[in-house]
């Protein structure tokens, strides 16, 4: 047993990719199961805040732009819906633990799209946010969720310029717009920032998946690389971070920043944020209302095997 | 405020036991349609590859599904759907000794043989 144990270690040490068939730790797997469908129900999540503008979108052209978008969250929820089943675990009960509250998905959807602007400080900062985490992931030790992160990857940067050429776009334009686009920042910041999850020095304990390579930065490192980022890009759109306490640290060659309001984070995890019971409302209603075509295509598909049976007979 | 974790909390990964929800396990009843596998042809002269995975009632709709799921961006022109329960694999638990005899056969390689330089490209 230890052997096993230690032969996977040592796979995983020399950037051998674990393959669904090989032997893994049954911890290694659970892990694997709870992050990969926790990412992909986020993909899912994650289109109604955006989908909500769809109609509303300024033009033709933002409105195709965003539509494409938005198809992609639903494809790289379903690349990763397909990445969790190579484990062992049924699509529908992720969906069930979805739809039941047990399993959990990125706090930032939970969060409303008031104005134009959301949509792009969501394309610059979530996406932005969520690529910085993907990029990482591409070298994550397990083959099926690495090459899922691959394709993925290859599809966000389309999401995170989209978002920033709204920006910028409202950054140019009426005083109105730039209130708009300085307003959406504003709310977007902080939540954004919340992404990474709590700051390493408040969790305790194991290291595990940074030992199996699932995990290869940790929170407050790909934290780090985030503000130092938008501090940049923000500068081109003319506008502001909302942190008084935001400065460039000569010794660490790095940003500091304010404090997050981990109250906050935490109860919006726990399921009281603005928008939690809407978003899970919706994705139930949507697997309700999408029954009958489930039973349908099933009956169709039963009725063309019929047929194809007494043919042959 | 400093909490105190029973688990690690990484991006995208967040504990079940610090989070709401309830905990009603419902087992899966099986109704998900089959699974299919995925190989699409990148372009003409290529292999078809795998890609991944996904559900559909038949056929027909796992080719469909293929293409929005895996083809958003031209990336193939030909797709191959095979249901998920007719592929046979090898042991991964036997790959050693399945693939190990034909580490040392490396006459079976060019650079096996050393000829003059006079002989040219072979
Ligand atoms: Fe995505
Ligand atoms: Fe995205």
């Amino acid at each position: 047993m230890e052997n096993v144990e230690q032969k996977f270690q040592d796979s995983v040490n020399a950037e051998i990719k674990i393959e669904p068939r090989n032997w893994m730790p049954e911890a290694y797997r659970k892990t694997l199961i709870r992050q990969i469908s926790q990412h992909a129900h986020s993909e899912i999540v994650g289109m109604l805040p955006e989908g909500a503008w769809i109609t509303r979108a300024p033009s033709l052209k933002r409105k195709a732009i965003l539509l494409a978008k938005v198809q992609d969250e639903a494809g790289h929820g379903l690349y990763l819906y397909s990445a969790a089943e190579t484990l062992g675990q049924s699509r529908e009960q992720m969906i069930n633990d979805l739809h039941s509250g047990k399993a959990k998905y990125s706090s930032i959807f939970n969060y409303p799209t008031k104005s134009w602007a959301d949509i792009g400080a969501i394309g610059w900062l979530v996406d932005g946010a969520a690529i910085l985490n993907q990029v990482m992931l591409c070298r994550t030790s397990y083959g099926p969720y690495a090459r899922a992160m691959v394709r993925i990857c290859k599809e966000e940067s389309f999401h995170q310029r989209q978002g920033f050429d709204i920006l910028l776009t409202l950054a140019n334009g009426t005083p109105e717009q730039k209130i708009m686009c300085q307003d959406a920042i504003n709310r977007w910041w902080w939540p954004s920032l919340m992404m990474f999850g709590p700051k390493d020095s408040e969790s305790s304990n194991s290291d595990q998946s940074m030992k199996w390579k699932i995990k290869r930065k940790s929170n407050d490192e790909l934290r780090q690389n985030f503000v130092d980022m938008c501090v940049q890009q923000v500068k081109v759109l003319g506008m502001n971070l909302p942190d008084p306490d935001l400065k460039w640290n000569e010794a660490k060659q790095q940003h500091d920043w304010g404090e997050i309001d981990w109250n906050e984070f935490w109860q919006v995890v726990k399921g009281n944020g603005p928008c939690n019971k809407e978003r899970l409302e919706a994705r139930r209603n949507a697997w309700d209302n999408g029954a009958w075509v489930r039973e349908a295509a099933a009956a169709h598909a039963q009725k063309q095997k019929d047929k194809q049976k007494q043919q042959a007979a | 405020m400093k909490i105190n974790f029973l688990k690690k909390y990484y991006y995208g990964d967040i504990p079940e036991d610090k989070a709401g929800g309830n905990n009603t396990e419902h087992q899966g009843s099986n109704n998900d349609w089959p699974l299919w596998e995925v190989f699409i042809r990148s372009k003409q002269g290529l292999d078809h590859k795998h890609v991944g995975s996904l559900h559909a009632a038949d056929a027909a709709m796992a080719i469909e599904n293929a293409r929005d799921v895996y083809t958003r961006r031209a990336e193939g022109v030909s797709l191959w759907v095979v249901e998920s329960k007719h592929i046979h694999a090898s042991d991964a638990q036997e790959a050693d000794s399945l693939y190990e005899p034909a580490m040392d056969k490396i006459y079976r390689h060019p650079t096996f043989y050393e000829l003059p330089d006079e002989v040219g490209h072979m």
